[in-house]
């Protein structure tokens, strides 16, 4: 790796990124309500993955792991609880999503619009086949999972991850 | 052992939070239970938060509408445009009163008019997932709501409750992969399973390729399931095609969801309804009445003379003369069989050929 190129992957800032709990809590909540009540009116942004996205960017944004899976966990476990499936299918791919955004948080610089797209998108596909994999292996679910619909589905999220970020940077 | 967990911190964490949720998952489908605790508390935390978010929507929606239009209008005429501007609003605002009236009233009259005792319902939220076709009502337990009740509109079935809680209730789409229920279709009353697809088309499956649907055919509640009551009306056939084992593939457009959704009726106490006729009117087919008999025309089997035609029926025919002739009577119990080795008695005497009577036109 030359030295041009490490400002990619050195962590721009090595001190964590504070956010108080209170506003961690209210963006959550805003993400799950998002995606429970704005495709009443809007269905095609059903597929606007808001509780990922924002437990990608609290989990890049702590450079922890063990913070990126208690996010993950709570959030996807909330989700779950408004789902019809069992309690633990979204709380197990995000705890997932979250431990490996911590993870590579400190790898990466995750300040750069470049790295945040990339990330966005993979995290979004990531979770959408692991949680099939889930659902097939686990609960016998047999609907089939379509890759070209589901990386359309992660440019779109990735696209909007980047703004998202770059408003949630300034709470 | 505490510097191996120091060590491997955030492995142990994922760990340890990954193997509590499969744990926790695996109870779950062992069981067929649910952890109705957590969901409780997320559904009460969240849903009061959508129904504010509702609330405020309502009734914002037509004053900020109108604030912005009345904007519109004044940048282009502050006095004739200004008041066709308002009276367009107002006109679109009555439209939309007109159309929530028109609603209400036909849930209203779909409420009276049905049997069953159902309630009110308005939707305030869906399920979370990409997949998921779940919706919340703004009802739960306390207003009587229970798992398992049907959710209709008057044009056809909405879903089923799956989870009830004080003050929402969740319910289940029929479009959804894991929805299924008992069906009809109306004319030759054939009985199948509806299922969800996880889009706008549900199939019907468990209909033999020998059984009768068409395309266009409607399809009802069977209340085979014991969720929906008989007679409710489900969708409309769009595709019919023999399935490649024994079942054929139905593919219905469900009517319920056809208008969108926003007011639904939850059924409390389901009472079953017979399945409505097919409202197909008869085709009538106009005949011409039969040509008259040509009495000079060659007729050797007796055919347009009404006689008979075949061997086979000249044969029984011929029994038949011979055993009225010996006074026998078939289909007669205990009676002596005739001897069918005498003499035809048409070969002595031949009967009277029978005159051909034109028949009346006829409606079928």
């Amino acid at each position: 790796m030359t030295e041009s190129g490490d400002w990619l992957l050195r962590p721009r800032r090595k001190h964590q990124y504070r956010l108080r709990p209170v506003a961690l809590l209210l963006v959550a909540v805003t993400a799950i309500l998002f995606q429970i009540y704005v495709p009443l009116f809007f269905q095609y942004l059903s597929y606007l993955e808001m509780p990922l996205l924002v437990t990608v960017y609290f989990s890049l944004m702590r450079r922890e792991p063990v913070a990126g899976v208690l996010i993950g966990a709570s959030i996807g476990l909330v989700q779950d609880s408004l789902s019809h499936n069992p309690i633990g299918m979204f709380g197990i791919v995000k705890t997932l999503v979250g431990y490996f955004a911590g993870f590579v948080s400190q790898r990466f610089d995750v300040q750069n619009t470049g790295i945040r797209f990339l990330l966005g998108f993979f995290f979004f596909f990531f979770h959408q086949f692991f949680y099939w994999v889930l659902a097939s292996a686990l609960l016998g679910q047999t609907y089939g999972f379509d890759a070209l619909q589901t990386l359309v589905f992660g440019l779109l999220n990735a696209t909007v991850a980047v703004p998202l970020f770059h408003v949630l940077d300034k709470l | 052992m505490e510097i191996f967990f120091n060590r491997y911190r955030s492995l142990t964490v994922l760990l340890a939070a990954l193997v509590a949720q499969l744990l926790l998952l695996a109870y779950q489908v062992k069981t067929n239970s649910d952890v109705r605790l957590i969901r409780v508390w997320a559904v009460t935390g969240v849903m009061p938060l959508a129904r504010v978010v509702e609330a405020f929507r309502s009734n914002t929606t037509g004053f900020f509408s109108e604030y912005l239009v009345l904007l519109d209008v004044k940048e282009e005429n502050k006095t004739l445009k200004s008041q066709l501007g308002s009276l367009k609003m107002e006109n679109q605002f009555l439209k939309t009163e007109l159309a929530t009236a028109d609603r209400a009233r036909s849930l209203a009259a779909f409420q009276s008019r049905s049997p069953s005792r159902t309630i009110a319902a308005r939707i305030i939220g869906t399920g979370t997932g990409a997949n998921s076709k779940v919706v919340f009502l703004d009802r739960g337990s306390s207003a009587g709501v229970a798992k398992g009740m049907a959710v209709v509109t008057p044009d056809g079935i909405v879903g089923k409750v799956i989870s009830s809680y004080p003050s929402a209730s969740q319910v289940i789409l029929i479009t959804d992969p894991s929805f299924a229920a008992g069906v009809i279709s109306q004319k030759s009353r054939v009985h199948g399973t509806l299922k969800g697809q996880g889009h706008s088309i549900c199939l019907i499956e468990y209909i033999q390729n020998e059984e009768q649907v068409a395309a266009g055919e409607w399809f009802y509640t069977s209340g085979d399931d014991r969720v929906f009551p008989k007679g409710l009306p489900v969708g409309q056939v769009k595709i019919v095609r023999p399935g490649k084992m024994f079942f054929k593939e139905v593919f219905l457009v469900p009517s319920g969801l056809q208008q969108g959704l926003e007011e639904v009726l939850v059924v409390l106490e389901g009472v079953h309804q017979t399945i409505p006729d097919s409202q197909e009117t008869p085709q009538t087919l106009h005949l011409l009445p039969a040509p008259p008999a040509d009495p000079n025309a060659a007729d050797p089997q007796g055919v347009l003379s009404g006689n008979l035609s075949t061997e086979a029926d000249q044969m029984l025919e011929k029994y038949r003369r011979t055993g009225e002739a010996q006074g026998h009577v078939f289909g007669k119990a205990g009676n002596k069989p005739p001897n069918f080795n005498v003499p035809d008695p048409a070969a002595v005497k031949p009967p009277d050929p029978k005159p051909a009577v034109p028949t009346q036109p006829t409606n079928r």
